[in-house]
């Protein structure tokens, strides 16, 4: 027998969907401000491995010289994003639903077998409730860095007003790349995040946007009885 | 002929069918909205050029309310950190010379600051005068709209004193100065808390050294809390007003606050 199980409140849906195109704008608007000073590249022992980024790549996605509209996006769009994340932190607080996300003392333990579930080396995932080990570690994480982002963000954005969040994110260059460094972060989880989505499969994906999932119970003899007879 | 049916409770095929519809159908809803609303804002008009411009009207109209946001945590407290002098770049980048361009000739012996006041009394000031003033010297991070920036090392009179100096002070109530370069091709508007920020200085030196042309002799402004786009190099003349002065890089748009 199906019945209707509820997955995902509608508050946590409204935000994700939003969050979503939200951060995607402060992506790209951040690359048209990056590009103006891309200094950043992956060097180890002299040799370099990577430069942020390849010029193919402005190209392609037309971020040269759009520093100006960079800014002006950014900086609006940041308002939007920093105001769904506080609605999101908040509503998970009050609601209690952050007792389902955060990581508890088993979670970085079984994260460990859920990866090797994952990975088709391990038979048997631990047993869960909303989320596994893995995903309460990586929704977890990803809300931090969200608060990261913004904190290095305006640290950089008014350096002189916020100069205590400036101290606090190890000076202005540090800040920077933090912030730089984070956005990659991101970019990686939004990897892993969509392949997993697609081998969680679309029942899974669909809970995210009508709330719940359609459970195929075994019916158990018990229960039974007395509504067995409304069934024609 | 048509018998009203009895109401029976959904089924949980027709509630699953029910509430797919109406979540879905809100999302898509929403996910076209949303599109169309990012293809209204990504293709809205520029501005038309007053002081500003070259930023589409309704980011410009975002910038100018952010700007009131943040002037809000503006203080004259919150000081840019300095650093000891042996820090200092010994090779001060240049980044620009709009306005101060090599092929123009240029008399630093024939240069006076000229100071306009709102009733369009003029003031001028010459070099000594000013060396003549108590100096204020500042090692401070210069930090570039671009994203890059560099410990650099000047020295000149601090704006409120040349203020205080020159009784000015009724000028200083206004809301803002306005810069230009003597061949008005480079030109900055800020705001009087800015301006009046204690380590805003008009720079005569450089690593102790008389300005060269390149970072705008004779006389040039070093405002910390602004970004460099605000540090215009050669002063030729000051103005006063309410209202915001003409700007060269707000007229091509960038925020006309850019304060740090």
């Amino acid at each position: 027998m199906k019945t209707i199980k509820e997955k995902h409140s509608l508050a946590m849906r409204w935000t994700h969907w939003v969050n979503f195109p939200l951060l995607t704008i402060m992506i790209w608007s951040g690359m048209l401000i990056y590009w103006a000073n891309d200094e950043y590249k992956i060097t180890l022992f002299g040799h370099t491995y990577f430069h942020f980024f390849p010029d193919w790549f402005y190209k392609k996605f037309h971020l040269v010289h759009r520093l100006s509209e960079g800014m002006a996006f950014h900086f609006l769009f940041m308002w939007f994003f920093i105001l769904n994340g506080i609605f999101y932190i908040l509503y998970t607080l009050i609601s209690g639903e952050w007792r389902e996300l955060v990581p508890n003392k088993h979670s970085f333990k079984e994260a460990w077998l859920v990866l090797l579930h994952d990975l088709h080396i391990r038979k048997m995932a631990p047993p869960q409730k909303k989320y596994n080990a893995a995903q309460r570690i990586a929704y977890t994480a990803i809300i931090i860095m969200g608060i990261g982002s913004v904190i290095t963000g305006l640290a950089v954005y008014k350096p002189v007003q916020f100069y205590y969040l400036i101290w606090l994110c190890g000076g202005y260059h540090f800040a920077r790349i933090l912030h730089f460094v984070l956005t990659i972060g991101y970019v990686l989880f939004f990897v892993i995040h969509v392949v997993q989505v697609i081998l969680a499969g679309w029942r899974n994906f669909s809970s995210v946007i009508s709330g719940f999932e359609v459970v195929d119970d075994q019916p158990k003899p018990k229960i039974k009885v007395a509504d067995e007879n409304e069934k024609d | 002929m048509k018998t009203k049916k009895i109401k029976k409770p959904l089924t949980i095929d027709q509630k699953i069918s029910r509430r797919n519809f109406i979540s879905f159908g809100v999302f898509s809803a929403a996910a076209l909205g949303g599109a169309l609303a990012w293809k209204w804002l990504y293709n809205s008009p520029i501005e038309t050029i007053t002081v500003t411009g070259g930023a589409r009207k309704p980011l410009r109209r975002a910038l100018n309310k952010t700007e009131l946001a943040f002037r809000k945590v503006f203080s004259n407290n919150n000081l840019v950190k300095t650093y000891p002098k042996s820090m200092a770049a010994k090779k001060v980048r240049v980044n620009s010379d709009i306005g101060i361009e090599a092929e123009k000739k240029f008399d630093i012996t024939a240069w006076k600051l000229q100071v306009k006041k709102q009733n369009s009394e003029m003031l001028q000031v010459s070099l000594d005068d000013l060396k003549a003033l108590p100096k204020t010297e500042i090692v401070f991070d210069f930090k570039c709209v671009e994203g890059w920036d560099q410990i650099q090392y000047w020295g000149g009179v601090k704006f409120s004193d040349f203020i205080t100096h020159y009784k000015l002070d009724d000028q200083a109530k206004l809301g803002y100065i306005g810069m230009e370069t003597p061949d008005k091709g480079y030109y900055v508007g800020i705001d009087m808390p800015s301006a009046m920020h204690p380590q805003t200085i008009m720079a005569y030196e450089v690593n102790a050294k008389p300005l060269p042309l390149e970072h705008g002799a004779p006389l040039r402004l070093i405002i910390p809390v602004k970004y460099g786009i605000k540090n215009l190099k050669r002063i030729g003349t000051i103005t006063f007003s309410n209202t915001r002065p003409p700007d060269y890089w707000a007229e091509r748009g960038y925020d006309y606050y850019s304060g740090l």
